[in-house]
C-alpha cells in the first residue's frame, strides 16, 4: 500500500524546465514515479525528458487527463501562486519542495487548500518516498542510491518514517533498513513553522495503512506537532507503536528570543516537553539517534512475543 | 528606510516596532531613541517643553525582564535622565551591547491589555492572544487570554475581539478604540510579514485614548527581501545584534546562492570547565541538531552553530570553514550532518580540505561525510590533508554520530590536552602574487606556478578542473575555456587545487580572500 505516493499515482511538474525540476524529473522517473507532465509558464510546447511541458497546471491536467499530484519547483517568492494555481485547478495533492517560502505565503497557501479540500506537503521538504514503488522531490538523491538505502516493505516488520528534517528522513530509513526492517513510505513533512501536513495527519494515513506495522518519528524542538500527535495516541487514534528522536536537546535555553507569547504556551515546544508528551501517551522516545533502530526492533520484537 | 541601524537583523527594537504602529494609525507615546546621555538630557527637556513631568528610559536589547536587570528608569531631571541613560549604554547582555535607549513621556494609564499576534502552527492561520486584565504578569495568567483565530485574507471578526472585552473590567466606552487599535496591530503584523508582534501593554489612558506602551516585532527572514523599508541588512533572527563574523558569514551566503549557509554565534560561558570550546559545523538543520547533541553529549561548548547543506559548491563549503576557524580559542573541529546526505558530498570534503590546508591545521578535526560518493569525499579529506600538524578524520554513513563524537573527544585529549590554540593564520603559497600566472574568478583569482609544471602534471591538471585547463603547447597550463566561464569554475579550480596537492605537486592556488576576516592583498590586482 504506501501512503501518499505510490506508482499508479499521476504526478506533474510545475517548474519542470529548471535546473532543480529537470534534475529532480529524472530521478523520480528513474526510480518508478508516472510522471506525466508539466508545466513553466512560457515554455509550452518544449519537452524534458520525453515528457511535454505546458504553460498552466489547468492545460496538463487537460493533456493528460487528469493529475493526482504536482510537484512545485519554482523560486521562493513564486511558490504561493504556483501552489494556489494547482489547487484551484483542482489538484488534491501539492508537495512544495523549494527552502525560504515567506511565512505569510505558506499561510495564504493553507486557507486555499482548506476552501478547496487540498492537502500539500512542505514548504522546504525534501519528499517522499516509498521503497519499491515511487517518490516525490528528491530524497536519495540518485535513484541507485535510494534502492540501495531502502528497504521494501517486508510483511510483519514495516514502519513507516515521519520527519522533520530532510537528511535525517533519508538517515532513519538507512539505519532502519541497516537492521533489518522495511519501510513503507518515508515522509518528509518539510522543515518550516507552517507545513501543510504535520505529524498527526501523517501518522493517522499511517494507521490506516494495512501494510505499516509501526511509526518512527525523528522530531525537533519548537512547534507543537509532536504534542499532537501525542494527543491522538492517548485518544486512541493512533494505536500502531511510535517510536520517536527528539533533536536539538543541546540547544540552549536563551539563545532563542523568549516572549510572552511563547511563554504562554508553556512547555509545548521545548525538547522536555515534547518527550514527555510522547513518553506519557506510550512512544517509546530514545535519547541518542544512534539508539533508534534498536528501538524500532524491540517494538517488534515484544509484539510478536505477546 | 525608517532609520534603522545598518546592522539590523530581522528582529526589531521596541522603538522600531512603535514606529510601524504609528504608520497604521495607532498613538504611541511621545519620545525619542538616544545614544548618548547628552542626547538623553536634550530629549528629557524637549518632552518637558511639551508638558512631560516624568520620563522613563528603555534599554533597546532582546531581553526578557528588562526592569530586572535595570533597563527600564523613570527620570524627572534632565540630570537623572543623563545618568540612567549613562548606566544603560555600558550594559552589555551576552553578545548584545546596549548601544540605543528609548526616552518616553511617562502616560497616565487606566487600563492595560496584553495583545500578542503570533503563528499557530497547528492552524497554519495567524493566532491573536488577548488578555484584558493587564499586561503585567501575565504568564501567569496564561490559561485566561483569549485565542484568536486570524484569517491571512479576511482578517480579524471585530466582534470576537469585543467579546473579550465585555469580559473585562475595561468600561464600555473604550472599546471601539481598542478594537480599532488591535485591528492595526494586526495590519501592522500583515503588512511587514511579522513571525510575531507583541504590545505588551496595550493601554488606555485616563483621557481614554489608546497607546502602545511597548512593542516587540520579529520579521519573517524568508520575507525580508520584500521589505526594503525596513533596511534589514541581515534577514536573520538572532537574539543579538550580528557579530563582526555573524555579518562576514551573511554577506558570503549573499554572494553566492549555491545551497545554503548559515552562522550563528552561540554564548560560550563557563567554557573554561567544559571538555574545550569548538568549532561546528553541521549539514542540514535535523542532522546539524542530532550532531550538536551528540558532541554536546561529550562535554564540549560549541562556540557557533553552522549548517551548510542543500548542496553547497565546494567555495561556500570553503568559506564557511574559514569562518569558524576565524574565531580564537579553539579546541577542535568537529563536523557532521544527516550522515545519509542526497548531496555529492565530495564538494564539500575539497572545500574543507582547501580551508585546513589554507589554516595549516593544528586543531584536531572530525568530519562525519556520510551520503552519496561518501568514500571518494572521506579519500579527498584524509589524504589531502596527510601532512598536516592535526589528525584529520573523515567518516561515512555506518559511523554514528555518537562513535564520531567519542573519537572527536579522544583526538582532542590526545593533541591538545584539552588546551585550546591561539588563532590560527592562514598562509598563501609564497609564489602567489608574484610573476606566477593568474587569473581572475568570481570572488578571487586562480594562481598557477607554471615553473613548476610540465606536460604530464598539465594533463592531470586538465583532467582535474573538469576541461576548464588545457596544454598551451608547451607543457604549461592555459584556460580551456573563456575567462567568463573560469570566473564562475571557483569550486572547479578548488577541486584541481587539491588534486594537485594530493599529488605532490601543489601548483594551482585558488585565491579567495574573506572581506572582513582576510587582509587585502596584492592578488585583487588584475592581469
Amino acid at each position: 500500500m504506501a501512503i501518499i505516493i505510490d506508482e499508479t499515482k499521476r504526478v506533474m511538474i510545475q517548474g519542470i524546465t529548471g535546473r532543480e525540476g529537470r534534475a529532480r524529473t529524472r530521478l523520480m522517473r528513474e526510480f518508478g514515479t508516472n510522471v506525466v507532465g508539466g508545466c513553466t509558464p512560457g515554455k509550452g510546447g518544449q519537452d524534458v525528458e520525453g515528457i511535454p511541458v505546458h504553460d498552466t497546471v489547468a492545460e496538463v491536467i487537460e493533456a493528460t487527463g487528469g493529475v493526482d499530484v504536482s510537484v512545485v519547483f519554482v523560486p521562493a517568492r513564486l511558490v504561493k501562486s504556483a501552489a494556489i494555481e494547482a489547487i484551484e485547478a483542482g489538484v488534491k495533492l501539492v508537495m512544495l519542495v523549494p527552502d525560504r517560502v515567506p511565512l505569510w505565503d505558506a499561510m495564504a497557501i493553507a486557507e486555499c487548500a482548506e476552501a478547496h479540500g487540498a492537502e500539500f506537503i512542505g514548504p522546504n521538504t525534501l519528499g517522499v518516498i516509498s521503497p519499491g514503488r515511487a517518490v516525490l522531490g528528491m530524497i536519495g538523491g540518485r535513484a541507485e542510491s535510494a534502492r540501495q538505502w531502502f528497504n521494501e516493505p517486508i510483511p510483519g516488520r514495516t514502519v513507516g518514517v515521519i520527519s522533520r528534517s530532510g537528511g535525517m528522513s533519508s538517515s532513519c530509513g538507512y539505519y532502519l533498513s541497516r537492521a533489518g526492517l522495511g519501510i513503507s513510505t518515508i515522509c518528509h513533512v518539510g522543515g518550516d513553522s507552517v507545513l501543510g501536513l504535520t505529524f498527526p495527519e501523517v501518522a493517522l494515513k499511517f494507521q490506516a495503512d494495512p501494510e505499516t506495522d509501526a511509526i518512527v518519528l525523528f522530531g525537533e524542538i519548537g512547534g507543537s506537532m509532536e504534542e499532537r500527535l501525542a494527543d491522538l495516541m492517548k485518544s486512541g487514534k493512533i494505536t500502531k507503536p511510535v517510536v520517536a528522536y527528539i533533536g536539538g536537546k543541546a540547544a540552549k535555553e536563551g539563545t532563542r528570543f523568549s516572549h510572552a507569547g511563547a511563554i504562554i504556551e508553556g512547555d509545548r515546544g521545548t525538547h522536555a516537553g515534547k518527550v514527555k508528551a510522547l513518553s506519557e501517551a506510550g512512544a517509546v522516545v530514545v535519547d541518542g539517534f544512534g539508539d533508534l533502530p534498536e528501538a524500532a526492533l524491540s517494538v517488534f520484537a515484544s509484539s510478536t512475543s505477546s | 528606510m525608517l532609520g534603522f541601524p545598518e546592522d539590523a537583523v530581522a528582529r526589531l527594537h521596541e522603538y522600531q516596532g512603535k514606529t510601524l504602529l504609528k504608520k497604521q494609525g495607532l498613538e504611541i507615546p511621545s519620545g525619542m531613541v538616544v545614544r548618548s546621555p547628552e542626547e538623553a538630557g536634550e530629549v528629557f527637556q524637549s518632552l518637558q517643553g511639551h508638558g512631560a513631568e516624568r520620563v522613563v528610559l528603555k534599554i533597546q536589547a532582546w531581553i526578557t525582564g528588562r526592569k530586572a536587570v535595570g533597563g527600564v528608569q523613570f527620570a524627572q531631571s534632565v540630570e537623572e535622565a543623563e545618568a540612567a541613560a549613562s548606566v544603560m549604554l555600558g550594559m552589555k547582555f551576552g553578545h548584545f551591547p546596549v548601544q540605543e535607549v528609548l526616552v518616553e513621556e511617562c502616560v497616565a494609564i487606566a487600563h492595560e491589555l496584553f495583545v500578542s499576534l503570533t503563528i499557530d502552527d497547528a492552524a497554519r492561520s495567524p493566532l491573536l492572544l488577548l488578555d484584558a486584565f493587564g499586561g503585567s504578569g501575565i504568564e501567569d495568567r496564561a490559561a485566561g487570554v483569549a485565542r484568536i483565530p486570524i484569517s491571512v485574507t479576511d482578517g480579524v471578526h471585530p466582534q470576537s475581539i469585543r467579546r473579550v472585552l465585555l469580559d473585562s473590567p475595561i468600561p464600555e466606552k473604550h472599546h471601539e478604540a481598542i478594537v480599532t487599535a488591535i485591528q492595526q496591530i494586526i495590519a501592522t503584523a500583515k503588512e511587514v510579514e511579522a513571525r510575531s508582534l507583541e504590545v505588551n501593554p496595550l493601554v488606555v489612558l485616563e483621557d481614554g485614548r489608546v497607546l502602545a506602551a511597548d512593542c516587540r516585532v520579529t520579521i519573517d527572514d524568508y520575507a525580508v527581501f520584500r521589505h526594503p523599508e525596513l533596511g534589514i541588512e541581515i534577514a536573520r533572527e538572532l537574539d543579538h545584534p550580528a557579530t563582526a563574523l555573524e555579518q562576514v558569514a551573511y554577506r558570503v551566503e549573499q554572494d553566492d546562492h549555491r545551497g545554503t549557509f548559515y552562522f550563528a554565534q552561540l554564548p560560550i560561558e563557563g567554557h573554561e570547565d567544559s571538555s574545550g570550546l569548538i568549532g561546528f559545523h553541521g549539514a542540514g538543520g535535523g542532522g546539524s541538531m542530532m550532531s550538536m547533541d551528540a558532541v554536546s553529549n561529550e562535554g564540549f561548548t560549541l562556540a557557533n552553530f553552522c549548517d551548510t547543506s542543500g548542496n553547497p559548491s565546494a567555495a561556500k563549503v570553503y568559506r564557511a570553514a574559514r569562518v569558524i576557524l576565524a574565531q580564537p580559542g579553539l579546541a577542535g573541529y568537529f563536523g557532521s550532518g544527516s550522515g545519509v546526505a542526497s548531496q555529492e558530498q565530495f564538494h564539500s570534503a575539497y572545500g574543507l580540505a582547501k580551508a585546513f590546508n589554507e589554516m595549516n591545521m593544528t586543531l584536531p578535526v572530525v568530519i562525519r561525510l556520510g551520503g552519496n560518493a561518501e568514500d571518494r569525499a572521506v579519500e579527498i579529506l584524509e589524504d589531502s590533508c596527510r601532512d598536516l600538524p592535526a589528525t584529520i578524520e573523515g567518516y561515512r554513513k555506518d559511523d554514528t554520530p555518537a562513535f564520531c563524537a567519542q573519537r572527536f573527544t579522544s583526538l582532542v585529549k590526545d593533541e591538545s590536552g584539552g588546551n585550546s590554540s591561539d588563532q590560527l593564520v592562514r598562509s598563501v603559497p609564497d609564489w602567489v602574487g608574484g610573476d606566477a600566472e593568474a587569473f581572475p574568478i568570481e570572488g578571487g583569482h586562480v594562481w598557477i606556478n607554471t615553473d613548476a609544471c610540465d606536460a604530464a602534471l598539465t594533463a592531470r591538471m586538465a583532467e582535474w578542473s573538469s576541461g576548464l585547463l588545457k596544454d598551451d603547447g608547451n607543457g604549461n597550463p592555459v584556460l580551456a575555456v573563456p575567462e567568463e566561464e573560469a570566473a564562475k569554475a571557483d569550486s572547479e579550480f578548488i577541486a584541481c587545487e587539491i588534486e594537485c596537492l594530493r599529488a605532490g605537486t601543489p601548483v594551482l592556488f585558488v585565491d579567495l580572500p574573506i572581506e572582513g576576516i582576510d587582509p587585502v592583498t596584492n592578488s585583487g590586482k588584475d592581469h
